[in-house]
C-alpha cells in the first residue's frame, strides 16, 4: 500500500479544523460516558486533503469506466439528479420540520410512491427501508404479518430458488422462518416438478417463495406465471427481489406476473448512487392484500386538487404496519435523485433503458461466446453468466481472469456467482455504456483468455498495474483483522 | 477425485464410515476441491439430535458457503475441534485428520441406502458436466 493510514501519518498537536466558540451554556456529559482513552489521528488540513485525495485516486468508479457487476447495475449516475438533491429546498430540510412548511418535499415522496407502484404494478409502495437487504426484510416481515393477521400463525417455510441472492435466505432466517432450497433445471429456470413437490409437502406450512425475475443467470424465469399461481394455491405469497428489475422497465410489472410484494433499489435500477457513494434505498411494493402492512410512515395525500385548494400531503401510517425500519422517513435524498431520474426518462424512456440494458448484455455475450463456456445458452436480459475456465488452461479459474480485467483498466464482474454455475462471471453492462467501450471490454475478456493459454503465469500474479498486487483472500478469511490497532 | 473404499458417499458430497457404532462424517475430496481454500468449518454441538437431510453445520471457502446435510438421522457424538483453528486441514486430509463430525445413528441400515464409491463418483463427474 502505498498511502499511509491516517494514524500513521498522525502527529500530536496537529489539527485539520478549528471548532467555534461555544455559544450555548456548556453541559457536562454525563459520567460514565467520558472517555480519554480513544486514540483518534491528528492531522492538518492538507495532509488530510491529500489523504484522501490519493485514495479516490486509486478507486475505481462508474464515473471512470465500466462497472460490469452482474446483479449491482452499476450505472451512469446523471448530473441532474445531483443538482436537484442539493436545491437548498430539499438539502437543507430538517425532519421536524412542521408539515406545512415541507409540502415540495412530500409531493416528490408522494410521486415516487405512485411512480414505483405504477411501474411495478402495485397497489402502494413505501420508501422507508435503507437498501434492499432492508426492503427485504421488510418484504418478508410483511408476509408473515399477513399469515398471522389471518390465522394462520404456524406458516414458516419459505421456498428459495438454488440461484437465488444470498440475502434472500438470510433475510428468511432473520425473520425467523425455514428455508427451503428448489433446484433450476437444465434450462436455467426453477425446476417445476420440485417446486410443486415443495408446495404440497409444505402446503400448511408455507409463507410463500422469494424470486428473482430475471433470475441471476440473467434469464427470464420462463414459468413465473405458473410458479406464482402454484404457490398462491398453497396459500403462500410470492416476494419479488427486484434487484433485477432494470431489465423489466415498462415492458413488464412484477404485480402483473403475480407477485405480492417486491424491493425495489433506487441505488441500482433508478441511478441513485451505489456501494461506498450511496447511501441506498430499497423502497417496497405491495399487493392490495398486503398494503396495510407496510412499513410506515408513508406521504399520503390528504386534500386533492381542485379549483379552489392546492393539494396537500401528510405523513400516515399505514393500518396494521410491521413498524418502521428506517429513522425519520428513509433516505430522502435518494428520493429526489430517483425521482428525478422517473421524470427525466418518462414511460417511453423508461422502456428504452430496459431494451438498452438488455441489448447491451446480448451483445457482450455473443462477443466472449465460444471462447467463455455459457452454460445455459438462452437469450439473456440485462446481464449473463458465462464460466471463466477454458479447457486448454485447466489451471486457470474465473477469479485469475477477473484480477486480470483489474489490469486491463475495468473491474472485474462478481465471480463463483450464482453458486451452481462453475468458475461464474456474472456479467451486467448497462445501458448507458457505449458499442466502443462494450467493444474493449469484449477485447480484454478474448485477450485474456488468449492468455490464459498461451502465458497463465499473467493470470496468476495479476493484478499486476493496481496499487496492491494479489491479495490474500484465504489469510484474510482465515484471520480476521477489522481495525486498525496501535501497536 | 480421491475416495475411500470404506466409505459411503451423499448427493450434497459428504462421506461416511463406521468407527464401532458410530458413523464418521467429513465432507469429499471432490467437494474440497472444489470449494478451494477452507476458511470456516461451523460444527453441530455434541448431543443434538438431528434427522436425515437436516442442516448440521457449514462449511466456507473464499468462493462459496455450504450447508452440511446429515446422511442420516442421528444424534451428534463428537466434533473435530481442530478444525476451528486449522480449518485447512479439509483440504490437506477431508477423508482423514479433516473429518468433521461423529453421530450415532438412529437407524443403522440406512448405511446401506447411500451411495457407493463408484456411484458417488459417476454422479459428481454428471454434476461437473
Amino acid at each position: 500500500m502505498t498511502q499511509p493510514l491516517l494514524f500513521e501519518i498522525s502527529r500530536p498537536g496537529r489539527c485539520a479544523v478549528r471548532l467555534p466558540d461555544l455559544d450555548v451554556p456548556p453541559t457536562d456529559l454525563p459520567a460514565g460516558l467520558v472517555r480519554s482513552d480513544l486514540p483518534l489521528p491528528e492531522v492538518s488540513e492538507s495532509d488530510l486533503v491529500r489523504h484522501y485525495t490519493r485514495l479516490s485516486q486509486m478507486n475505481y468508479a462508474v464515473d471512470i469506466g465500466l462497472y460490469p457487476l452482474g446483479s449491482c447495475t452499476m450505472k451512469h449516475n446523471p448530473r441532474i439528479n445531483e443538482e436537484m438533491a442539493r436545491l437548498p429546498g430539499f438539502a437543507y430540510l430538517h425532519p421536524y420540520q412542521d408539515e406545512e412548511t415541507t409540502q415540495g418535499a412530500l409531493f416528490v415522496g408522494y410521486s415516487l410512491q405512485q411512480f414505483l407502484s405504477e411501474i411495478g404494478g402495485f397497489a402502494a409502495v413505501s420508501l422507508q427501508p435503507a437498501a434492499g437487504a432492508q426492503g427485504e426484510l421488510a418484504g418478508v416481515l410483511m408476509m408473515r404479518a399477513y399469515h398471522i393477521d389471518r390465522g394462520d400463525p404456524q406458516r414458516d417455510v419459505m421456498l428459495v430458488p438454488d440461484s437465488a441472492h444470498g440475502t434472500n435466505p438470510a433475510t428468511t432466517s432473520m425473520s425467523g422462518l425455514r428455508v427451503i432450497e428448489i433446484p433450476s433445471d437444465g434450462r436455467g429456470n426453477v425446476d417445476l416438478a420440485s417446486l410443486e413437490t415443495a408446495c404440497v409437502e409444505h402446503s400448511s406450512r408455507l409463507v410463500g417463495m422469494m424470486l428473482t425475475n430475471p433470475n441471476t443467470l440473467g434469464l427470464f424465469e420462463q414459468n413465473v406465471e405458473e410458479i406464482t399461481a402454484l404457490v398462491h394455491e398453497h396459500g403462500g405469497l410470492m416476494y419479488g427481489d427486484g434487484a433485477n428489475m432494470n431489465a423489466l422497465l415498462g415492458i413488464a410489472r412484477p404485480g402483473d406476473l403475480g407477485f405480492d410484494v417486491l424491493h425495489y433499489n433506487l441505488h441500482k435500477t433508478f441511478s441513485t448512487p451505489h456501494g461506498g457513494g450511496g447511501p441506498g434505498c430499497g423502497p417496497v411494493g405491495a399487493a392490495a392484500s398486503l398494503a396495510d402492512f407496510l412499513p410506515g410512515p408513508v406521504v399520503a395525500m390528504d386534500v386533492e386538487q381542485s379549483e379552489e385548494d392546492a393539494p396537500h400531503f401528510t405523513l400516515v401510517v399505514p393500518p396494521k404496519p410491521i413498524g418502521r425500519v428506517k429513522a425519520f422517513y428513509g433516505h430522502f435524498g435518494i428520493w429526489v435523485r430517483a425521482y428525478t431520474y422517473v421524470r427525466m426518462l418518462g414511460a417511453e424512456g423508461m422502456r428504452r433503458v430496459a431494451e438498452h440494458a438488455v441489448l447491451n448484455a446480448n451483445y457482450l455475450m455473443s462477443a466472449v461466446k465460444g471462447v467463455y463456456p455459457i452454460p445455459y445458452d438462452r437469450t439473456c436480459m440485462h446481464e449473463f453468466v458465462c464460466e471463466g475456465r477454458f479447457e486448454d488452461a485447466p489451471d486457470v479459474r474465473a477469479l485469475d481472469v477477473s484480477k486480470r480485467l483489474i489490469d486491463y483498466g475495468f473491474h472485474p464482474p462478481p465471480n463463483y456467482f450464482p453458486l451452481i454455475v462453475r468458475e461464474a462471471l456474472m456479467i451486467e453492462p448497462t445501458e448507458t455504456e457505449s458499442k466502443e467501450t462494450l467493444d474493449r471490454f469484449a477485447d480484454a475478456l478474448l485477450a485474456i483468455a488468449e492468455e490464459a493459454r498461451v502465458s497463465p503465469e499473467l493470470l496468476y500474479d495479476a493484478p499486476h498495474n493496481a496499487p496492491v498486487r494479489r491479495l490474500d483472500e484465504v489469510a484474510a478469511a482465515r484471520n480476521m483483522i477489522l481495525r486498525w490497532q496501535p501497536e | 477425485m480421491d475416495l475411500i473404499p470404506d466409505a459411503r458417499y451423499t448427493e450434497s458430497h459428504e462421506w461416511v464410515r463406521w468407527d464401532g457404532d458410530d458413523l464418521v462424517c467429513g465432507i469429499t475430496d471432490h467437494a474440497q476441491e472444489s470449494l478451494s481454500d477452507v476458511v470456516y468449518v461451523e460444527l453441530p454441538d455434541v448431543g443434538d439430535e438431528l434427522e436425515t437431510g437436516d442442516i448440521w453445520g457449514v462449511v466456507e471457502s473464499v468462493k462459496a458457503a455450504s450447508d452440511l446435510h446429515m446422511p442420516m438421522g442421528g444424534q451428534i457424538t463428537g466434533v473435530n475441534e481442530a478444525l476451528e483453528d486449522e480449518p485447512e486441514i479439509v483440504n490437506k486430509d477431508p477423508y482423514g485428520a479433516g473429518w468433521m463430525m461423529r453421530f450415532r445413528p438412529s437407524d443403522p441400515s440406512q448405511y446401506d441406502m447411500l451411495l457407493e464409491g463408484d456411484v458417488y463418483e459417476e454422479f459428481a463427474a454428471q454434476e461437473e458436466g
